[in-house]
């Protein structure tokens, strides 16, 4: 689209062609600084705030609170890096977490209702691939179309009934693993593997190459329609998971379960570096971006603060975070 | 360009035969759907839309898009309703001049940042969606207007009918629409407006100054954005920090996308959107009619964007030929 | 699972809460359904006025919107505050029953303010109800029959088709019309949802108009439904032949009585609400009032309140009834 895409990425694959900088320089220059930096001062502010806030216990807990919304940002920041975008896993949360509770209320065993729902997810991706890769239509106006369609279908099944889970099947956030709530350790581990993935693998340097420029990976031999139908399918697999996840902490699935969290998603991504016209960013920037961000919003949450102002700071720190990554990159390229 | 025309001509043909069909449809099955009655309540159902999508669209032509409008309206009226509240001396009329002007700001600093940082209006509107709520809610203090507060004659604008039985706000929906019409065809600035959103790269060449047209989009889309939160003030009689406006965007990019308004910029006419949003605004009144749940009404409107996307894209492709082998 | 918690829970007390509320007495939130909903500044006020009259520490806070889920961080973060009572209308009957165990066990009084657990009572200490809820549907079925002389086609306009309480009134009234003879001559033609929004509850008041021309008379016992049904009738110029009634808040509802659109509606009193919730926690807290089913006690101006079934509480027997003559002595 614009010239600043051309060039290759300066921080993860292209080294040969820039000349040799420091190594403070290559440290310093990268967004993820920015987010860790970001991070740090959240922990200091939020401790200000309220003196209830220090306390990792509570933080952990909290952080199990998004860490469904965090689990699929991860994906969602490979999905822009190929130089897509998809607005719609919040709501195929909501509607794959509908079908496995009315599946399981109706009767079905729960390990074959947890695979309708994921089934549901990966149809979800299958939709949104259909009309962004076969269609060719701009994924950001599919994805708000097939939001709106995903959460409404979730509405019809569901009305606005909320549906009980089986009790044996309620409570995933409060298994701990050496003192840590299960979601958090689900997110973790994904994103050691999502990074072991993109920064480490092929498959994951095609990602990049395709985000960068589509038709020159394509003249590359990179089956570049390939690869996004896999992004597609995984991050629907992947929100399912997390919708499921959801059922198990409430104990109850309605329609409007994580209703408005793209946005969050979209945030985690960019706070953490990734470039919204795709062929950069990394796995540990949304990673660091996530602690941020529930580091802001449960240090203003124990605070009382209303949460008017917790919307105001979530929309200047996604314009002041994509400004300042516009920014670096353009410093990195020369 | 005559060509392009008499493809866009038939692109509007096509949305009003579909509302003939569905109206007619409607009809056979509760005939009460064919009265002047209904009508004066479809027409009521839609003009917030219609003057928010006259902005959207010209954002959408110039090949941005402007996911903040329902907040924008938020705010506006907000400002509006608390002026109405703690300075009711101040003459009503003054607050159609704040409600726009207001909007007008709002809309100036998404296309400032959109320019001046050249970043993508999706991710910038989607922030300032969030950040324009908020203020809502910390001006207001998070607290609603009530009816009382809300001036008599603005009210009556929405209630009382000067001809026909057709309420004022009705004739202000189509003033706007006309005038978007004129400036879209018959001005220099608003051809700007196509000849940059059809191709970026060559406007500029072409003696375009593409920051001053994208500023002017986004300023245009934020004032009407503000009239329709002085007339949601007008239409519902109170201004609510969190209801008010919000989801509102979707009903608008919904309604210009199925009015013909391409995704990819340059494309779009006022007539198509004007039948865009008078399909919405039929579709709304018919499903309570029809007994069909609200709950069906997102899923709805989620395949209609859908299937005017597909639309857009065969007449991308084919041409008129392909639309016409399209079903419906 | 529960014991490491409210271990856990114990020991943040411990660490943490000590500190700030000795020295008052006690300390309550109130969490609302969501800011911006002029219905819970009225409770508010109350909470306000009985912890200055009893000595606590009071604060309202509530999501930005009222999806099921928005209250569990506010929850955990009171739970971290060490408060000592969380009041609560819920957003959710079920989805909240985890996170209201752990603040239980962390020793917090929980109770309901303005809506319950229904089916998931056991999740909290107490609930107050403004109503005897089971009074409520009659009590509108009696007041839209007198209004259009006890005949005629009258139709139900609710918030959602899930809203557990207005389900329980819509019940009443049905079951109220079929079996007194006093309502023989009126029949329920039709209920319909509005979701609670102003456009969706518009549209259908209009279809209800559409369908059924000889309607007499509308019940809306919900607030944002009575006040969009009035003003379908205000600008249609019918109140003459079209009768809304239902459940309003008078500040929203001003208007309507003043012109004429609306002879009569109905509410309770949401300060009362507030003040009864203060009272009560302040009587658990210093062991004054037993929280046990058949328990009374006193409260200023609301007189001897019962603790009813399932440990609930009402502020007053039946609904307040608004109209001309009245509707200035209100000021929410």
């Amino acid at each position: 689209m614009s010239a600043a895409e051309t060039s290759p990425p300066a921080n993860v694959a292209g080294r040969e062609s820039a000349p040799p900088r420091p190594l403070w320089h290559l440290v310093l220059v990268r967004p993820e600084t920015l987010t860790l930096v970001l991070l740090i001062l959240g922990v200091i502010v939020a401790s200000r705030l309220s003196p209830y806030f220090l306390d990792i216990g509570y933080i952990l807990r909290s952080f199990a609170l998004s860490a469904e919304i965090a689990l699929v940002a991860l994906v969602l920041t490979m999905v822009i890096i190929a130089g897509e975008i998809d607005l719609s896993p919040a709501a195929n949360m909501a509607l794959s977490a509908c079908i496995f509770a009315w599946a399981q209320a109706s009767g079905v065993p729960i390990p074959l209702a947890v695979l309708l729902g994921l089934l549901a997810g990966l149809a979800m991706g299958g939709v949104n691939a259909f009309f962004v890769i076969v269609m060719q239509l701009p994924s950001i106006i599919v994805t708000i179309g097939t939001l709106i369609l995903y959460r409404g279908l979730a509405q019809i099944l569901a009305g606005d009934r909320s549906i009980r889970i089986a009790e044996g099947f309620i409570g995933v956030d409060r298994i701990l693993v050496l003192g840590v709530p299960l979601p958090v350790v689900v997110f973790v581990l994904a994103a050691i593997v999502l990074a072991l993935v993109l920064g480490g693998t092929i498959f994951g340097r095609q990602i990049y190459q395709i985000g960068t420029n589509e038709v020159a990976a394509r003249h590359a031999g990179i089956r570049s329609r390939r690869i996004k139908l896999i992004l597609f399918l995984m991050i629907g697999v992947v929100a399912a998971i997390a919708g499921i996840m959801t059922a198990s902490r409430l104990g109850s699935v309605r329609y409007d379960l994580a209703l408005g969290k793209e946005l969050e998603m979209v945030l985690m991504a960019m706070l953490g570096g990734t470039y919204i016209f795709g062929g950069r960013g990394t796995i540990p920037g949304t990673f660091l971006a996530a602690w941020l961000l529930v580091v802001v919003s449960t240090g203003m949450t124990v605070a009382n603060l209303l949460p008017a102002i917790q919307m105001t700071v979530l929309g200047i720190l996604l314009i002041v975070s994509i400004i300042a990554t516009n920014f670096i990159y353009s410093r990195t390229q020369r | 360009m005559s060509a392009l025309r008499s493809l866009l001509l038939r692109r509007e043909a096509g949305i009003l035969v579909m509302i003939m069909l569905f109206c007619l449809a409607v009809g056979l099955y509760k005939p009460q759907f064919l009265t002047g009655n209904n009508l004066r309540v479809i027409l009521l159902l839609t003009p917030l839309i219609m003057i928010a999508a006259m902005g959207q669209m010209l954002v959408l032509v110039a090949r941005h898009v402007d996911l903040s409008m329902g907040s924008i309206l938020g705010l506006s009226a907000m400002v509006t309703g608390m002026m109405f509240r703690d300075m009711p001396q101040i003459p009503w009329m003054l607050g159609f001049a704040v409600a726009i002007g207001t909007g007008a700001l709002l809309g100036l600093i998404n296309g400032a940042l959109v320019t001046l940082f050249r970043l993508p209006a999706i991710i910038v509107t989607l922030g300032t969606l969030n950040l324009y709520r908020g203020l809502t809610f910390i001006i207001s203090n998070a607290r609603q207007v009530d009816r009382q507060y809300i001036p008599t004659e603005l009210k009556a604008m929405s209630q009382t009918s000067p001809i026909f039985g057709v309420p004022s706000i009705i004739f202000i929906a189509f003033g706007v629409a006309i005038l978007a019409y004129y400036f879209t065809m018959h001005t220099r600035v608003g051809r700007q407006v196509f000849a940059l959103g059809s191709n970026p790269v060559a406007a500029p060449l072409r003696g375009i100054k593409a920051n001053q047209v994208t500023l002017l989009v986004f300023t245009i889309s934020g004032a009407l954005a503000g009239l329709a939160g002085i007339l949601y003030a007008s239409r519902w009689g109170f201004v609510n920090p969190s209801n008010t406006g919000a989801g509102f965007e979707f009903q608008v990019i919904a309604a210009v996308v199925i009015g013909g308004v391409s995704i990819n910029g340059g494309v779009g006419s006022v007539p198509g959107v004007v039948l865009g949003v008078l399909l919405l605004g039929c579709v709304s009144a018919a499903l309570p009619l029809l007994g069909i749940p609200g709950a069906a009404q997102n899923a709805i409107y989620g395949t209609v964007i859908l299937i005017a996307l597909l639309i857009d894209r065969t007449v991308r492709q084919q041409g008129v030929l392909g639309l016409r082998r399209l079903p419906a | 699972m529960k014991t490491t918690l409210a271990i856990l829970a114990a020991g943040l007390m411990l660490g943490t809460a000590g500190a700030t509320y000795a020295q008052d007495a006690f300390s309550i939130v109130y969490i609302g359904k969501n800011t911006g909903n002029p219905y819970f500044d009225s409770i508010t006020g109350g909470f306000v006025d009985a912890c200055v009259e009893i000595g606590c520490q009071f604060e309202f806070v509530a999501p930005a919107t009222a999806e099921a889920t928005s209250q569990i961080p506010f929850i955990e973060a009171q739970i971290q505050r060490g408060v000592d009572v969380i009041a609560i209308a819920p957003n959710s009957p079920d989805a909240l029953n985890q996170v209201l165990d752990s603040a239980k066990a962390a020793g917090i009084l929980v109770m309901t303010v303005n809506g319950d657990l229904v089916g998931n009572e056991e999740h909290r200490d107490a609930s107050i109800l403004p109503v005897d809820f089971t009074k409520t549907g009659p009590n509108q079925v009696e007041l839209a029959g007198s209004l259009i002389g006890y005949e005629g086609e009258i139709a139900i306009l609710s918030a959602t088709t899930e809203a557990p309480d207005q389900n329980t009134w819509i019940a009443a009234m049905n079951d109220t019309l079929a079996n007194d003879p006093k309502y023989a001559n009126m029949k329920l033609v039709a209920t319909v949802y509005g979701d609670d929004q102003p456009e969706k509850s518009t549209a259908e008041m209009e279809a209800l108009l559409a369908n059924y021309p000889n309607l007499k008379a509308v019940i809306a016992p919900t607030t944002v439904g009575i006040a969009a049904a009035a003003q379908v009738v205000q600008s249609r110029g019918i109140a003459d032949q079209v009768a809304v009634t239902g459940l309003g808040l008078p500040s929203e509802m001003r208007d309507f009585i003043k012109d004429g659109t609306v002879e009569a509606f109905q509410l309770w009193s949401p300060y009362n609400e507030g003040v009864l919730a203060a009272y009560f926690a302040k009587g658990v807290l210093d062991g004054s009032i037993k929280n046990e089913v058949g328990e009374t006690f006193e409260v200023p101006n609301l007189g001897t309140i019962t603790i009813d079934p399932n440990n609930m509480m009402n502020t007053q027997a039946e609904l307040t009834t608004f109209n001309a003559e009245n509707i200035d002595d209100f000021d929410f």
